[in-house]
């Protein structure tokens, strides 16, 4: 299956009952499929939005009266979209938001790029925030992520951004998808707005005058940012027990890597990957446990360099780390990082 | 002894914060009567803009989800949706609504969102200090138009209202005012049939209300309640301006 219309699958059968989006390339077939699926489920609504500020917006409406719900978009339409992501984080609903990113900054182009990480790891709109990041690198892991993400988001009342690109998104794989979850079933949520009935009126605002107050809030969304550092931080660490050099990269970069590296095992240079599959939190304290080890570190992304900050900030100083990148939607080769890495491997005499 | 007037149900026992000789605090109550007359107050969601009803779940003893500014009727839209046997409304003024709001109300209407939304007209944007606001009508002084909104630099004022009534999706769109006795009985009757227009699945409703605002106007307020009639009328007509209510009835 298309990993647009894998991502739309596996959230419906997450129990997503909502999706409001509106048409971006190379992200199409999400809504495309979404307003078909949600047109023949019980419960389903879809709405194509007239901007993606208001899809988000309408995203709000429907968490707050409880429903599993999605938006997914691309570059322009993210940073649109960054206003209500905001409040949704300052609000504490949960929702599920994919970026299938394409060639940036302004309107840029539609081919695959992973430019956006700041912007999805940094929180992306205004105020002191973060959202769960996931990046998954095969059609597959965007099930099992996109089908996980839902739970993430109830469970820690959070935004959850599946930081995908244009590849990830058209390219077609096999797929085992998960299976249905019974609404139903899913844990209750006590903080909805469904009307006061048999208990006392709620509201769910973002607006606290007093900074005394609004300190707290802010400590209290930290509290609940530092549990999921704790608990929620996933990776794949690959070839790294006899290697010399290891290999960092994420999302589809990640998966080129991998072909690049099995190139170079094959000639003998010992070389791993280390993938964080959550951006957000990053997986900080893995990776500079491999460092006691490995002192070299090279750093592959589809962008002038995002995600080596945080490589450079978790292993602080305990080995060298370097960065080969390709910004503006150009995708990355196989044999070009298995060039970049044997050329870096000789020049060290690894 | 008999009460004859008391606080409704739904509205909470918070003092309004709001100006002296402000709408805000006469509506709110139109609207708690009204939730309450019509046994809504368990069933009914509220949300409340980014201006000076900001706090309105201060007041109003029902759920309330604040939106951000402008963005009440997509979220109203996600709410209903969602919950389409509950009743959910917007209260929003005039700068959130017919300006960075324009987008998501017109295409709310179009839609034909089964929601009600209560738009408060007072020509300003009251809580950020009296700036013009896109119902500011030409002449009138406020802190971003000294020497009276020109049309020229300013451009002209908007009437959402009537942009409303041309979209497909509207039912029932009427125009008050709470400056009278008279006029504050029609908007709540107006309110209550915005609110059953709702209830009955018929589609967009939405009352605007003309508001006064003493304190950005600079008038006292027997003097705002005057100039609601002798000016602010003039260009915002009082009436209904839309009213599907029957046809669709029928037709369902």
């Amino acid at each position: 299956m298309r990993g647009n219309h894998v991502v739309a699958e596996a959230a419906v059968r997450a129990g997503c009952r909502f999706y409001f989006g509106y048409p971006i390339t190379p992200q199409n077939e999400v809504p495309e499929y979404m307003s078909e699926r949600l047109s023949n489920v019980e419960g389903g609504v879809f709405v194509q939005a007239e901007s993606e500020v208001a899809s988000i917006h309408m995203v709000i409406g429907a968490s707050m009266a409880g429903g599993r719900v999605m938006t997914s978009s691309s570059g322009p339409g993210i940073s649109l979209k960054q206003e209500g992501i905001s409040f949704l984080s300052a609000l504490e609903l949960p929702a599920v938001i994919v970026n299938m990113t394409r060639g940036g900054p302004g309107l840029g182009n539609i081919a695959p790029a992973q430019s956006d990480y700041f912007q999805a790891t940094r929180g992306g709109g205004h105020g002191d925030y973060r959202n769960i990041v996931l990046g998954p690198n095969s059609v597959q892991e965007l099930a099992d992520l996109t089908y996980e993400a839902f739970d993430l988001a109830d469970k820690y009342r959070i935004p959850v951004v599946i930081l995908g690109d244009g590849m990830l998104g058209q390219m077609m794989e096999p797929v085992h998808l998960p299976s249905e979850v019974q609404i139903k079933k899913l844990p209750h949520k006590d903080w909805t707005l469904t009307g006061a009935k048999g208990r006392p009126s709620r509201f769910i605002r973002s607006l606290i005058l007093d900074p005394m107050e609004e300190e707290e809030h802010n400590w209290k969304l930290m509290r609940k940012y530092e549990k999921i550092i704790k608990d929620e931080v996933r990776w794949e660490a690959i070839s790294v027990e006899d290697a010399k050099l290891i290999v960092v990269a994420f999302g589809i970069a990640a998966r080129i890597a991998k072909g690049a590296i099995k190139r170079v095992r094959e000639e003998g240079l010992k070389v791993g990957l280390f993938r964080p599959i959550t951006l957000w939190p990053f997986p900080g304290k893995p990776l500079k446990e491999l460092t006691k080890k490995v002192k070299h570190l090279f750093v592959f992304e589809m962008n002038m360099g995002q995600m080596v900050e945080d490589v450079r900030l978790a292993i602080d100083g305990s080995g060298e780390v370097h960065f080969y990148g390709r910004p503006g939607g150009v995708i990355l080769t196989p044999l070009e990082i298995s060039r970049v890495i044997s050329s870096y491997y000789y020049q060290k005499r690894l | 002894m008999r009460k004859v007037f008391s606080r409704p149900k739904s509205i909470k026992k918070t003092p309004f914060h709001y100006c002296p000789g402000c709408g805000h605090s006469l509506l709110h109550r139109i609207i708690g009567e009204v939730i309450d007359e019509m046994d809504l107050q368990d069933r009914i969601i509220g949300v409340p803009p980014a201006g000076c009803a900001v706090l309105a779940y201060n007041y109003f003893d029902i759920d309330m989800g604040e939106a951000s500014h402008g963005r009440a009727a997509a979220l109203a839209t996600g709410m209903k949706r969602a919950l389409p046997d509950r009743v959910v409304f917007t209260y929003q003024g005039d700068g959130d609504i017919a300006a960075i709001g324009t987008a998501e109300t017109i295409h709310a209407a179009a839609r034909g969102e089964n929601i009600t939304t209560i738009f408060v007209n007072n020509g300003v944007y009251g809580m950020t200090g009296g700036q013009m606001a896109p119902t500011t009508i030409l002449g009138q002084n406020t802190t971003t138009s000294p020497g009276g909104r020109k049309e020229t630099r300013d451009g002209f004022p908007i009437n959402l209202s009537e942009m409303l009534a041309v979209a497909r999706g509207s039912v029932y769109i009427e125009r008050t005012a709470v400056n009278t006795p008279a006029n504050i009985l029609k908007t709540k009757k107006a309110v209550a049939k915005a609110f059953r227009t709702q209830l009955e699945g018929l589609g967009f409703s939405l009352v605007e209300v003309l508001s006064p605002c003493p304190t950005n106007w600079k008038m006292d307020t027997l003097a705002s309640c005057k100039w609601i009639d002798e000016v602010m009328a003039i260009h915002f007509p009082l009436g209904v301006l839309k009213d599907l209510t029957g046809v669709k009835r029928d037709a369902h």
